[in-house]
């Protein structure tokens, strides 16, 4: 089992479950300043400048997320605004995660000096090199049991489920919330934005002819 | 915030107070100041209107908007009382007005006449402190009709030929046919079984003020935004607040019920939102705040005339918690299902509710078939095992499976076990230094095996419905409740039981519990229907009490 497939009550788990645990970092006074802060934001549309992320931590964690949801035939996390989602989440309801993104981004790059000596940072590295780098955080995260392997700093593991549950958010979320821009998440996945939707709603609903009673059972009062 | 009509002082001594505005609390506080009382609400929670909702999963998720809020009220959670429980958000529950029914599924299936009777029919079961109820369908059924028609339930009567017998049709037709029910509905019937449209607490047709469904696709974990879930925020507390008797007042943190030297509740102790100390006066208190919280309230009033707790002679206080089984299976299809569109659950089937005793099952359970997925919750949940994590495979499953996914979610009997419990935690507090919230839970081996059962007639449906991929979630013990059932059950016997068949504490006459805490069985799943028109009972019976002065004097 590992943490990405917990047994779930239904969906509502993931609020508590230990993917949630990552995330819940909000704190309840903190919320109203939050929600207008990422409403003013999804208003002005294309934040040009961090607040809370360094020039050289925002590289890398483009360079990470860019990895994780990347551009291909497709927009990826770099065209839905996934770093500048993440800045304003460590500046608002998500700030406790701050010096796990510090320590992490600080783990990573020592991880790719040592995997590849010579190499200064996650984002100097080659295509190749990120990908090795990449499959053996998430290996870690897989079998993540507080317990390092030998090699991976410890506190990788945290990070890293942290950052994958921003970047899906930032890639997926209702714009409202300050990420998925103009969309690019929904359109990949094929989710209309519309707010509201009339039948047939796919493929397999659309020549339904109505609700029959089986032959031989007559519907009672 | 509240149209309200009526505000009260804490020092004014009103008719009641109820703790707790859900599902139970707010048909409370429209019956009872319908019927002419003087009502104050107090909510935990903030009051949050259909404005104020959002399909912002960073606010409704992320941050707890409509559910309790786990740094301020950690849970912990143990398998067995030998065991020292761990920190670990173990309970979800609303924490708003409208409470559980604001972010709910709405699902609304009444329980069978089998359900209060259970236990005379197959005995005793080890392991099990089981027990039948003390009412039967029969004196629950016109409250069931009663909640169909005051809030708007949609469904068709007599589809099911398992249904139990109904006094009057729903008062609206079904939702429409998702693509999912579709699949369902063929592959059951391929199968033998009797697919029936999902009775659902959203409304298919307009109702004043309120519209219909508008398939937003952001249902549950949601707050509705046009008032077509039938929630206790759209319907009763608006209807409590219409009375210009009812006051509903958020973000009161009930923490004690106090009592006079001669055992009589007088009111409730609450903090509000700055965190000053009142004692809302009362002749009569209600307790409403969810099969978790009532019992910690119970507990947290203990005094030297009730040592171990208010209300809690039987020791039965927090005890038999039943959170109901389930098991999922997940089938992705070929074309576009774009189940994410609509309400989350259009076909239901109940062939499997009595299994046959040859099985060696106790109890049974409902089918569905539903998408309940976000696109941020499918990506982190919801992918076949074995997609990649990450990088371009992931991308491209995501991509595909978002709109060809569905899934058959097995809900189920939940045995109650004794230890089975919510108490107060010896050493966990929460915001405010008061014992937090601890879970003692283990699942009854046969509810497990019951859920392999149900997970294998599940794999089979997608098998018939042509799923290209399917796979389920591992059946395995829970650590998280979202129906918090039995904990206060009702009972004709004080030594084992809480309240009477009035809601009516055994211990203390002016104090009344009623929400999910009351239930003596688990039914099948999808419990908010009847702690609603269990709810619209007690309101008869609290009122005819209290009519004949049997409460105040």
């Amino acid at each position: 089992m590992n943490s990405f497939y917990p047994a779930r009550r239904d969906f509502l788990q993931l609020l508590g479950g230990t993917a949630g645990a990552a995330w819940l970092t909000a704190q309840w006074p903190a919320v109203v300043s939050a929600a207008q802060h990422a409403h003013d934001a999804a208003q002005a549309k294309q934040p040009t400048s961090f607040e809370v992320l360094t020039p050289d931590q925002a590289r890398e964690l483009d360079a990470i997320t860019a990895c994780i949801i990347p551009t291909n035939e497709t927009p990826g996390a770099r065209e839905a605004g996934v770093v500048f989602f993440i800045d304003r989440a460590l500046k608002t309801f998500a700030s406790e995660d701050l010096p796990r993104y510090r320590a992490g981004l600080d783990a990573i790059q020592k991880f790719t000096a040592d995997s590849f000596p010579g190499v200064p940072s996650f984002s100097a590295a080659s295509a190749e090199q990120q990908q090795k780098i990449l499959t053996e955080l998430y290996a870690e995260l897989d079998l993540h049991k507080g317990v390092p392997r030998r090699g991976i700093p410890s506190g990788t593991a945290d990070f890293l489920q942290t950052l994958h549950f921003h970047t899906v958010f930032g890639f997926l979320v209702d714009p409202e919330g300050g990420g998925n821009r103009d969309f690019v998440g929904w359109k990949l996945i094929g989710r209309e934005s519309a707010h509201s939707f009339s039948p047939p709603f796919g493929f397999y609903d659309k020549d339904y002819p109505g609700w029959q009673p089986v032959p031989g059972e007559t519907e009672k009062k | 915030m509240s149209q309200a009509t009526v505000t009260y002082k804490p020092s004014d001594e009103v008719d009641f107070v109820i703790i707790g505005s859900g599902a139970a609390g707010g048909v409370l506080a429209k019956e009872l100041s319908t019927n002419g009382f003087r009502v104050v609400v107090l909510e935990q929670g903030a009051y949050l209107m259909e404005k104020d909702f959002t399909h912002d999963e960073t606010k409704v998720f992320a941050q707890s908007l409509l559910t309790n809020k786990i740094k301020l009220h950690p849970t912990t959670f143990r398998k067995t009382p030998q065991d020292t429980a761990k920190k670990q958000q173990c309970v979800l529950y609303g924490s708003c007005v409208g409470g559980s029914s604001v972010h709910f599924t709405a699902n609304f299936w009444r329980l069978h006449e089998i359900d209060f009777k259970e236990h005379s029919k197959v005995g005793d079961i080890p392991g099990a402190n089981f027990a039948d109820w003390p009412i039967t369908y029969s004196d629950l059924e016109p409250y069931y009709t009663k909640v169909e028609w005051e809030i708007g339930v949609s469904g068709l009567a007599g589809a099911s030929p398992f249904d139990p017998p109904r006094s009057k049709p729903y008062p609206m037709p079904p939702l429409p046919v998702k693509g999912s029910g579709v699949l369902f509905e063929r592959a059951t019937r391929k199968l033998g079984y009797h697919p029936f449209p999902a009775p659902m607490a959203i409304l298919s047709q307009p109702r004043p003020g309120r519209s219909a469904c508008t398939n937003c696709g952001f249902c549950l974990g949601f707050g509705c935004e046009v008032g077509a879930k039938s929630t206790a925020l759209s319907t009763v507390i608006r209807m409590a607040e219409k009375t210009g008797r009812c006051e509903i007042r958020p973000n009161c943190y009930v923490h004690r019920i106090e009592t006079d030297k001669n055992g009589r509740a007088i009111g409730a102790v609450y903090f509000d939102a700055q965190r000053n100390t009142h004692l809302q006066k009362a002749k009569a208190v209600i307790l409403s705040a969810n099969g978790a919280e009532t019992p910690r309230l119970l507990l947290l009033s203990a005094s030297n005339q009730f040592p171990a707790g208010l209300a809690n002679s039987s020791g039965y206080v927090g005890k038999n918690l039943m959170p109901n089984s389930n098991a999922l299976a997940f089938g992705v299809f070929d074309e576009p299902i774009n189940d994410y569109k609509g309400f989350a659950v259009s076909r239901i089937m109940h062939d499997f509710y009595e299994l046959d005793p040859k099985l060696g099952l106790y109890g049974g359970g409902g089918l569905d078939a539903r998408f309940d997925f976000t696109p941020v919750t499918l990506a982190l949940n919801g992918l076949p095992p074995g997609t990649p994590k990450w990088g371009a495979g992931f991308k491209q499953t995501l991509a595909h499976d978002f709109t060809r996914t569905l899934e058959i979610f097995c809900h189920g009997t939940s045995l109650p076990v004794e230890s089975n419990s919510f108490s107060l935690d010896p050493d966990v507090k929460d915001a405010w230094g008061l014992p937090a919230l601890r879970m003692t839970f283990r699942d009854h081996p046969n509810d497990l095996k019951m859920m392999e059962w149900m997970k294998d007639r599940a794999m089979e449906i997608l098998d018939a419905a042509g799923a290209s991929t399917k796979w389920h979630a591992p059946i395995q013990e829970q650590q998280f409740a979202v129906h918090l059932l039995g904990t206060c059950r009702m009972g004709n016997d004080p030594k084992t039981s809480v309240i009477n068949t009035d809601h009516r504490t055994h211990d203390v006459k002016n104090l009344f519990l009623c929400d999910g805490s009351s239930l003596v069985t688990s039914g099948r799943g999808q419990p908010t229907m009847t702690i609603q028109a269990l709810a619209y009972r007690a309101s008869d019976r609290i009122t005819a009490l209290a009519k004949r002065s049997e409460i105040s004097a």
